[in-house]
């Protein structure tokens, strides 16, 4: 499955259809009850083979060229640290990818939410972690930010 | 930098960054003591030659004495700290809170980082924290700083004057994202930058060039991190064990083939340091030199930087 994360572009729209298509079910996607028994393992499954998921509860994958930063070991939504060695590998792990030069790369190929990986994410929420980001991005819990949050400026350059 | 009617902060490093004047701030190596006099003594020689004495948050993961201790006793003699944030070690609760102390005690500058993986430290075995980002953490510190308000959106009855830095790294992957990242970083709030050690000037000028045509040089003070390096086989260690620390293999080879490396090491600091100064852009140095304090001193005299200078 994870060859499709080499085809952003495919992943991208596939997003975009699934965030139209969320509205229809929020009568059924609320937590708490059979169907986040059944959401949840299978947006493990399903994210898991594809994006090796965390389950954080709070998906931004748009955002972050289709790659999931929360396999970043230092859990990082909004670019890499200033660890990355010469060979584009992890800090933490030597052997392993920087999460991030992968998700830079790849929103090279996203004409549609591409840029998005300029937008200062906020901090992630979590208490969310475990549960299914589509109940939570449905209710709106996985849209809230912290109170306080004032979000920066947009990037225009 | 465009005119600005106040300062946010009250810094000191602040009104030398404004007032144009090429900046000069130096790591203070955090003591493994519960004494305060070696503090002192550190920044006894430091701060005679710089702007802005910068306080490690266990750098490279290693455990010494915090550096919100270090800031306290700093101010209290009147120096000028820059305190050091890492993520790795606190959640944004104690991070919030040890903000709003430091700036009771007169601190006037943070600079906001990641930190180091734990894996890089003596300790492989803690916790990674991890809870904020850099982002984040600029993010929460000017919140606190501008609309007076916790990331919570309780009111701060006063909020913390800080002047807001974060860290760049030009020298490592992904190289075309680098600029774009201090763009968000600058988005996030940071008002000043000091970057990882540099070594390889070409690759800090293809860097800045990329930072001059986003405008970013207009909006943010860059202070490029420079440091001696006593051998060869310092450098080669450094490059291994040293997250982010990019030496080119001509720097290894120069100390390599040099009769007193150490002597040669000071000389190349000087060398990158008057390079580095001719580069758009560019608005200071911070000097970094691992447990040579005294050595800064004679690097930033020597390299020119005060003569410029009228005495204050």
């Amino acid at each position: 499955m994870r060859f499709l994360q080499s085809h952003p572009r495919f992943l991208e729209e596939a997003y975009a259809v699934v965030v139209r298509l969320l509205p229809l079910g929020r009568r059924w996607l609320k937590p708490g009850g059979l169907v986040e028994r059944l959401v949840i393992p299978l947006e493990r499954v399903s994210k898991g083979a594809i994006f090796n998921c965390q389950m954080c509860g709070q998906c931004v994958l748009h955002s972050t060229g289709m790659t999931c930063p929360m396999n970043c070991p230092k859990n990082l939504r909004n670019g890499p640290c200033g660890g990355v060695r010469a060979n584009g590998h992890c800090e933490v792990k030597p052997e392993m990818p920087c999460v991030w030069v992968q998700a830079w790369e790849r929103s090279q190929a996203m004409p549609r939410y591409g840029h998005e990986l300029l937008n200062v994410l906020p901090p992630v929420n979590r208490s969310l972690q475990g549960t299914a980001a589509w109940i939570n991005e449905s209710t709106g819990v996985g849209l809230k930010n912290p109170a306080g949050w004032v979000d920066a400026p947009e990037v225009s350059g | 930098m465009t005119a600005q009617t106040a300062f946010s902060s009250g810094s000191r490093l602040e009104r030398v960054l404004r007032s144009g004047r090429f900046a000069v701030t130096a790591e203070l190596n955090a003591p493994d003591s519960a004494d305060p006099q070696a503090v002192y003594e550190r920044a006894l020689v430091l701060a005679s030659v710089c702007d802005g004495i910068n306080a490690t948050d266990a750098s490279g993961a290693n455990c010494h004495m915090s550096s919100v201790g270090i800031c306290a006793l700093l101010t209290r003699a009147g120096y000028e700290p820059v305190y050091q944030i890492s993520c790795r070690d606190r959640n944004r609760i104690a991070i919030q809170g040890d903000v709003l102390g430091a700036a009771a005690m007169g601190v006037r500058n943070v600079l906001c980082l990641t930190g180091d993986g734990v894996q890089a430290g003596d300790q492989p075995e803690a916790k990674p924290v991890f809870d904020l980002d850099s982002l984040t953490l600029l993010r929460t510190v000017r919140i606190m700083r501008d609309e007076g308000r916790f990331l919570s959106g309780r009111k701060l009855d006063i909020p913390p004057r800080l002047f807001v830095g974060a860290a760049e790294n030009p020298f490592a992957p992904p190289f075309d994202f680098r600029p774009k990242r201090l763009l968000k970083k600058w988005q996030a709030g940071a008002e000043f930058i000091q970057t990882q050690y540099c070594f390889d000037i070409p690759r800090l000028q293809a860097f800045m060039t990329q930072v001059r045509d986003l405008g970013l040089h207009e909006k943010l003070f860059i202070l490029v991190g420079v440091g001696p390096l006593r051998s060869a086989k310092v450098a080669e260690w450094m490059r291994a064990n040293v997250p982010g620390v990019h030496v080119p293999d001509a720097v290894v080879e120069r100390l390599r083939k040099a009769e007193k490396p150490g002597r040669e090491g000071k000389r190349l600091c000087i060398e990158l340091i008057q390079q580095v100064r001719e580069i758009p852009g560019v608005s200071g140095v911070h000097v970094m030199a691992y447990r040579q304090e005294e050595l800064v001193a004679e690097i930033v005299e020597e390299s020119g930087l005060l003569s410029s200078r009228l005495v204050s």
